[in-house]
């Protein structure tokens, strides 16, 4: 449907004094408890293909150890893989000298960090002109842009506050102004929110729907959470000992888990507030109109489930955007998947 | 034989011993008579700058200097009470007689003070930069705060004789070491998380030394000044054997003549020179730190 925007291909790293040695015996298929008894090495991923697409949120997920934040650090090549190749519009990132990374940086990524990260001596506004600073760019026109998303961000009046005197929240709120007021195309987010309240966690969490809305911009999101993955990611890939377990859209991953890992991990998800009427529907064929329900393609099953049990239709008919029939829905397949 | 190994330890012979020693003083000897007069002239811009800084001092009306170092006492502090104790202070030393000796002390200690800022920040810098660096300048560091400072007098004095730029270079070789190894242990304190966002901004270097680094090690840095100073100070003494002016050298003349009163205040007047340095060098240090607590001012 869209472009892919960055390409991960058979990308491998391994944390110890002799990587390129012990990057045969993985590929010999050595596992990684074998690999650090036997050779002292940690294996951080491996063999991770990804393809992220332009303009969507891309969630990474998985517990502490995984390899989740290594792998988000490769695509700004903080980290140097040990093999494989990373592409970002049809460029390999660890191919770049010093200072075409340093560019690459500047003008095409940003990044909000778990613990936020922020310059301690300097004030919320010179904070969030720092990647502007960092590019020499016209002091005026750093401030301008600069204030324009900490009003958006919701911090107007703070701007010469200094990050100690704002609550985690804020301060997070200050990171994400600091990114964006950078404009890169591509967002990464190494568990963002993780460090917050849920509530504010909540809140942040809108925020950063609201904002891609408007500026679809490409976002890799790093979380251990999976209420978190479900709600922000268009497509999530789930890590677990820096293998790539499953990737694909939220509804795939709680209908059909591949292995016993994700199945442990989507087993206690409330599924009607995940999944879409879409994603559950089958192909139309003159179903009964009469008595039926319509919802749209969009709609999560909790929107329409107490119509459904109040009105008890015979099935629902799944409309698009353009008011079209594209599927329906039986209601013994709604129960189906809510009782399981 | 056996025994006598065991008690005796085995030491060269008298003969090798001498030759040794005497074959290193002449070529010293050789060598500052050679290069003496060049590597004197290397520092006489340090010595202009010195003597025309202590002529500044002496020879202007004191009440001038005075209000001058008031000043700079009251904006480097912001304390009234700093301020106040300072001016009771001077006023003491001018009363009793040290108004002059004073000015020389104070010249020669700035002087000083600088010298060590403008080579101790960069060099380290490049010890907080380089692991070779650090290795190679810890143990030099160790032999400096360590050796006593009479043994490196010997050859700065046989090198440039007696007067106010051995002076210096002793009281430098001994003043250097804590701001050096603090702006060391300052850059290497620096949060990795920040300096990891700054990398992902694309931070070059340069970007990163000035923007964050040398900023965040800003109070550590401050804390090598104040004892560069107050080493300096400690130091006085010693160096008015080497012919340096100033309050150490009536106290070297009270030693040798049992001048117990001449002693004791030249003896205070350079404690009241230290603890005004290091309250004013202290408070600046804390404002510096505004960021840490309380709102901006």
């Amino acid at each position: 449907m869209s472009e892919i925007k960055i390409q991960i291909k058979n990308l491998y790293k391994i944390f110890g004094k002799n990587p390129k040695s012990a990057l045969e015996q993985v590929k010999d298929g050595v596992n990684k408890d074998e690999l650090l008894e036997k050779h002292n090495h940690v294996l951080g991923l491996k063999d991770i293909n990804l393809d992220i697409k332009e303009k969507s949120i891309q969630v990474v997920m998985g517990l502490s150890g995984s390899g989740k934040s290594t792998l988000i650090r490769h695509i700004n090549r903080l980290i140097e893989p040990t093999d494989g190749s990373v592409v970002v519009d049809d460029e390999n990132v660890l191919k770049m000298n010093d200072e075409n990374l340093r560019n690459f940086r500047r003008t095409k990524t940003a990044m909000v960090f778990q613990r936020f990260a922020l310059l301690p001596h300097k004030t919320v506004l010179e904070n969030t002109m720092f990647g502007l600073h960092i590019q020499n760019i016209d002091e005026k026109e750093a401030n301008t842009k600069a204030r324009r998303w900490i009003d958006r961000v919701g911090l107007s009046g703070y701007e010469e506050k200094y990050p100690q005197h704002l609550s985690g929240g804020m301060q997070q709120r200050v990171g994400l102004a600091r990114a964006l007021t950078n404009d890169g195309e591509i967002l990464l987010m190494d568990e963002a929110f993780s460090a917050l309240d849920p509530l504010i966690r909540k809140d942040m969490q809108d925020i950063l729907l609201e904002l891609q809305d408007e500026l679809h911009k490409t976002v890799v999101f790093i979380t251990h959470d999976l209420d978190e993955a479900l709600k922000i990611g268009d497509r999530i890939a789930i890590l677990k000992d820096g293998i790539m377990d499953q990737e694909g859209i939220p509804a795939d991953i709680l209908l059909s888990p591949k292995t016993q890992y994700v199945k442990d991990f989507v087993e206690d998800v409330n599924r009607a507030r995940v999944i879409k009427a879409k994603h559950i529907m089958s192909e139309l064929n003159g179903q009964d109109r009469d008595n039926a329900m319509f919802v749209d393609q969009d709609d999560f099953i909790d929107r329409f489930i107490d119509k459904v049990i109040s009105d008890k239709p015979n099935c629902l008919i799944v409309k698009n955007k353009n008011n079209d029939d594209i599927g329906y829905l039986s209601t013994k397949r709604l129960s189906e998947i809510l009782k399981r | 034989m056996e025994k006598f190994f065991l008690s005796e330890f085995p030491e060269l012979s008298r003969e090798t011993l001498r030759f040794i020693k005497k074959g290193f003083d002449a070529s010293y000897r050789a060598f500052s008579r050679e290069y003496g007069d060049t590597i004197e002239a290397v520092f006489d811009p340090v010595l202009y700058f010195l003597v025309w800084f202590e002529k500044l001092l002496q020879n202007s009306p004191w009440p001038i200097v005075l209000i001058c170092f008031l000043a700079i006492i009251y904006f480097g502090s912001r304390k009234i009470s700093v301020t106040i104790g300072s001016l009771f202070a001077f006023l003491l030393i001018g009363i009793f007689g040290m108004w002059e000796d004073t000015m020389s002390t104070v010249s020669i200690i700035g002087v000083c003070t600088l010298l060590s800022i403008g080579i101790g920040i960069p060099v380290g810098v490049l010890m907080a930069k380089s692991e070779r660096a650090q290795r190679i300048c810890t143990p030099i560091l160790d032999v400096m705060q360590t050796m006593p400072s009479f043994v490196y007098l010997i050859p700065v004095v046989m090198l440039l004789g007696i007067g106010k730029i051995p002076g210096l270079l002793a009281v430098v070789i001994y003043a250097i070491p804590p701001i050096i190894r603090l702006t060391n242990l300052g850059i290497r304190e620096v949060d990795s998380e920040v300096l990891e966002a700054a990398d992902a901004f694309g931070a070059n270097p340069r970007q990163k030394l000035f923007q964050i680094q040398l900023p965040l090690a800003l109070p550590t840095i401050f804390a090598g000044i104040n004892q560069t100073i107050m080493m300096a100070l400690a130091m006085v003494v010693i160096a008015s054997m080497i012919g340096v002016k100033g309050l150490g050298q009536p106290v070297l003349k009270a030693i040798t003549n049992q001048y117990f009163a001449m002693g004791l205040f030249n003896g205070l007047a350079i404690v009241a020179l230290a603890i005004i340095f290091d309250r004013v060098s202290q408070s600046f240090g804390h404002r510096i730190q505004q960021h840490r607590s309380g709102a901006r001012e």
